[in-house]
């Protein structure tokens, strides 16, 4: 029997997917892996090569560094706000999966915060917020209050005024991302449960919350991680008066111009980021095996 | 007979009780989102005796003088560089990450699962790691504060969201048709181009609409890497260490309209996306 | 058991109007259920019986009118405090639960205690002969046993009223057939008020105590299997009853020496004095004769005791020889009558044939309100 020859276009065809990931790879590996690579280099060895721990030094002793409030403000926000805001998401959701009128309009308006940058965010509760603002205004209009609330220039007051202003802006992201699980549960589900006796907080108990538990875990890293680089609305409400990890590694490229130290900020909300996130996913995955699934 | 009556009652009350509960909280956190950005366009436009007149809540006159100067400062600028930005971003990202999508919607090969997690995996990765020194590599290349070396960052901090998604997309549209398209003559290329992509193409917009939003507000990386041409984002958040008031609240409203323009055109599929996506 | 005198209860449904924005889906709806009965919703989809059962369940609430249990109105009553089990046409059995848990969940709601909900859960699986599935997971089922899961999960908890949302319809067919009669002697047993919807008329007339027929948001009939199909009371009804379909066509009616006679555009139909007085308000006017394919008999095949009977006269257009009956397409000029005869009789296409008709199963519907005047 005559040996045919396989065609090349046919041979090739076997490995046509990497050709098409190929162009991504490359760029990924160009525009991330080389920059991580040089931030290292940046942070760690100075201009001629050598190994310094000079930044590292002036991040944790230096005069003027911040980084250790830095530490604090970026983790404290995250453990204040992130609880609140899954909180809130989640009633959200559930409000959310009900039939209602004008549901569709309610629903765009409520995700509107994910559109906008967070320094809009942040400028738009300065309006709120401000002396003359419409909070402000308000309370002291209907005589709750004689004075106005003065948020900004005292640090303990911007803390909250970052804390409400985060919770309006990212409150958005861990809605939908939990709204979208809670669609994906057949009505079904909830219906059998109510025939059967199911009061609504039973519903909730035996059937909504332990068929969402992935989407909340899902929406927990995400937020967790997100919020780690929190910057924008920091920056436009106080400055350096709260420092925060990014807002500090900003500071350092742009008005001390030191990119070792803004690199090795940078690699530190990297680093923190890793560790949370394997955190989380080691005690997710624990509790699946513990339920027994 | 009575006693039905009786009964009757009481669960209509409750009926109704309930409906009012779930009208009433959907008004507060409508209320609540919405407040901020209508406040917000109402201040920056009011006229400013009546802003610093404790007296008056809702200012009665306005002016377009607060946008206009915020304008003449150069913000009219900065929201081109963003629209310019966004949409190299979106041909990059696009040109690279659909591909990619394709490969994964369409092919299985050794390799996809870690491939597609790694691509999970960098979602979530902190892209500002990237800024200070792509700033350092941009420097020698001459793309220091040019608008391409932004839209190429994007694009990098784009691509894993556009792979998944596009991913997603081309996934829902049944094989059969491309099949359909080989036996009646068309090669694979063909096929793609001539029946997937149309097919395809409501999805593949509202993810172009999503990247667009991603690049638009993107604010660290695009103010590490510009000075003079900024990204709006970047433009004010230089802008406001010594601005007035009411250069602030301009600031807001101008970044604030295009956002509402996003929601109003696209906002179902924007809540398709995301929540598929962002999981 | 236990199960033996469970308290059944009768359900009333009065002027029952459902609206979806603008689409009308009930369009007033009136039926009595007795106690311990089983009343099958049949229709064709949309026709709103779904609608029907959902609002009899609580899970939507009518535009107007009212659903009564007993002595109560629960019209706006919740589903849980209505004391009535659904199995849902998806099953709706839970991901996340054993099918163990699954089937006591009901009884954990109300709190029956720990040894009792064991005891009814194998009860209820050793019913539908699933107690080898308790603990496992519904994804690692097949089709037919979550079936079974969520009809066990539906007769545990003993409630006054059973629904059934198209149960059967995802089951392939010999498996269906099975649980037809497996689920009719299930519900013998433990007596319960059944509501039973499908689409499948085999199954609302070998399950069924009594049928309503629905049709575009009304009830057509409502009358135990026999008489839907004797006594069909309208078109619908008629054509909606019975495979392959009643034949129906369009005669004139005439007065005639000894008779009245029915003429069609192919053949006349001479019937007997006693149906002059019932047809005289339609003498001249244009009437719809139905006939039921199996009530029509090619020569050799008459039954001896066939009292009144008529013949027409046709070509064989088409035959279906299905073993053990053969359907025969036959032309009679204008229009093709469908027949149904014994599998061993089987003509050839193009021969003449002469069929007799069974006066006693012919009915006439008025052709305009397409109610049945005989």
């Amino acid at each position: 029997m005559p040996n045919e020859e396989i065609p090349t276009s046919v041979k090739l065809s076997k490995y046509t997917p990497y050709f098409l990931i190929l162009p991504t790879l490359a760029y990924m590996i160009f525009f991330i892996g080389y920059p991580l690579v040089q931030g290292i280099m940046l942070a760690f060895f100075d201009e001629q090569g050598r190994f310094t721990l000079e930044n590292v030094n002036y991040l944790l002793y230096g005069p003027g560094s911040l980084f250790w409030d830095a530490l604090k403000y970026t983790i404290l926000l995250a453990a204040v706000i992130i609880p609140i805001q899954v909180s809130i998401a989640f009633g959200l959701a559930l409000l959310f999966n009900l039939r209602f009128p004008g549901k569709n309009a309610a629903l765009y308006t409520v995700i509107l915060p994910l559109t906008i940058s967070d320094v809009a965010a942040g400028l738009i509760w300065y309006v709120m917020l401000g002396q003359y603002g419409f909070f402000n205004k308000i309370l002291m209009n209907l005589g709750i209050i004689s004075h106005p609330i003065i948020f900004f220039g005292i640090k303990d007051m911007e803390f909250i005024a970052i804390v409400i202003t985060e919770i309006w802006r990212a409150t958005a992201i861990v809605f939908i991302i939990i709204y979208a699980g809670l669609q994906m549960i057949s009505h079904e589900y909830y219906e059998a449960a109510e025939v059967f006796g199911a009061t609504t907080w039973q519903r909730f108990r035996y059937i909504v919350f332990p068929l969402l538990l992935p989407s909340l875990q899902a929406a927990l890293i995400i937020r967790t991680l997100f919020a780690f680089q929190i910057f924008g609305v920091v920056w436009t409400l106080a400055g350096r008066d709260i420092p925060v990890l990014a807002g500090e590694a900003y500071y350092a490229q742009t008005e001390l111009l030191r990119p070792g130290v803004a690199s090795l900020y940078a690699l530190i909300i990297a680093g923190l980021s890793i560790a949370v996130g394997a955190l989380y996913i080691k005690f997710f995955k624990a509790k699946y095996l513990e339920a027994g699934m | 007979m009575s006693r039905e009556v009786l009964v009757k009652k009481s669960d209509i009350v409750k009926y109704y009780l309930r409906k009012i509960i779930i009208a009433g909280l959907v008004t507060i956190a409508v209320t609540w989102v919405a407040l901020p950005f209508v406040m917000t366009i109402i201040y920056a436009l009011s006229d400013p005796d009546q802003y610093y007149d404790p007296h008056i809540v809702i200012p009665t006159r306005y002016t377009l003088e607060h946008i206009h100067k915020l304008i003449v400062l150069g913000a009219w600028n900065a929201t081109i560089n963003s629209v310019i930005v966004a949409v190299l971003t979106i041909l990059f990202s696009f040109a690279i990450g659909l591909p990619a999508g394709y490969a994964f919607a369409r092919y299985a090969f050794k390799g996809k699962d870690s491939l597609k997690l790694f691509i999970v995996a960098l979602r979530m990765f902190p892209m500002m790691v990237i800024a200070v020194p792509l700033l350092v590599l941009y420097f020698k290349l001459g793309l220091a504060d040019t608008l391409l070396g932004i839209a190429l960052a994007h694009t990098a901090m784009a691509l894993p969201f556009v792979i998944l998604i596009t991913s997603g997309i081309i996934a829902g549209v049944p094989v059969e048709y491309e099949e359909a398209g080989l036996v009646f003559g068309l090669n694979r290329i063909g096929a793609f181009f001539r029946i997937t992509l149309p097919l395809a193409l409501p999805g593949l917009a509202a993810a172009a609409i999503f990247t667009f939003i991603m690049s638009w507000n993107e604010v660290f990386i695009a103010a590490v890497l510009s000075f003079q041409n900024r990204t709006l984002p970047a433009f004010i958040l230089n802008l406001i260490g010594g601005a007035t008031d009411f250069i602030k609240f301009a600031g807001a409203f101008i970044m604030v309209i295009p956002a509402l323009v996003f929601v109003f055109v696209a906002g179902k599929y924007l809540v398709r996306m995301w929540g598929i996506t962002l999981k | 058991m236990f199960m033996g005198d469970t308290y059944m209860v009768d359900v009333h449904l009065r002027g029952v109007v459902k609206r979806f924005g603008k689409t009308i889906a009930l369009r007033g709806i009136d039926l009595d259920i007795n106690d311990g009965e089983f009343v099958v919703l049949l229709g064709p989809s949309g026709c709103g019986k779904t609608t029907t059962l959902r609002i009899i369940a609580g899970l939507e609430k009518p535009t107007k009118g009212k659903v009564i249990f007993g002595n109560r109105e629960v019209t706006y009553l919740p589903p849980r405090e209505r004391n009535i089990s659904m199995v849902f046409q998806s099953y709706a059995v839970w991901p996340h639960m054993t099918v163990y848990d699954n089937i006591a969940f009901p009884l954990k709601i109300k709190k029956v205690p720990k040894e009792e909900i064991d005891k009814r859960v194998k009860w209820a699986a050793e019913l539908l002969q699933i107690s080898e599935l308790l603990n496992r997971y519904p994804h690692q089922l097949s089709g037919g046993q979550r079936q079974r899961v969520a009809v066990a999960r539906a007769i545990v908890v003993e409630p006054q009223v059973l629904l059934m949302d198209e149960p059967l319809s995802n089951l392939d067919a010999l498996l269906r057939v099975k649980m037809r009669s497996e689920i009719k002697k299930l519900q013998r047993r433990i007596k319960v008020t059944t509501i039973y919807v499908t689409h499948d008329q085999v199954e609302a007339m070998t399950m069924g105590d009594r049928i309503a027929v629905m049709s575009a948001g009304k009830i057509m009939q409502v009358g135990t299997p026999w008489e839907i199909y004797n006594k069909p009371a309208n078109v619908f009804v008629a054509g909606f009853i019975g495979s392959p379909q009643m034949n129906f066509i369009d005669v004139t009616i005439e007065e005639a020496q000894d008779g009245v006679n029915l003429v069609s555009s192919d053949f006349t139909i001479k019937l007997p004095q006693e149906y002059i007085s019932l047809l005289k308000d339609y003498v001249g006017k244009t009437m719809i004769l139905g006939i039921r394919p199996e009530h029509m008999y090619p020569l050799g095949y008459v039954p001896a005791n066939l009292q009144k009977k008529d013949k027409i006269k046709g070509v064989v257009d088409f035959v279906e020889a299905l073993g053990s009956d053969t359907i025969i397409h036959l032309n009679t000029g204008s229009k093709i009558i469908v027949v149904k005869t014994s599998g061993t009789y089987r003509p050839k296409i193009g021969e003449e044939l002469e069929i007799v008709i069974d006066l006693d199963k012919i009915h006439l519907f008025d052709k305009n309100t397409e109610k049945a005047i005989i």
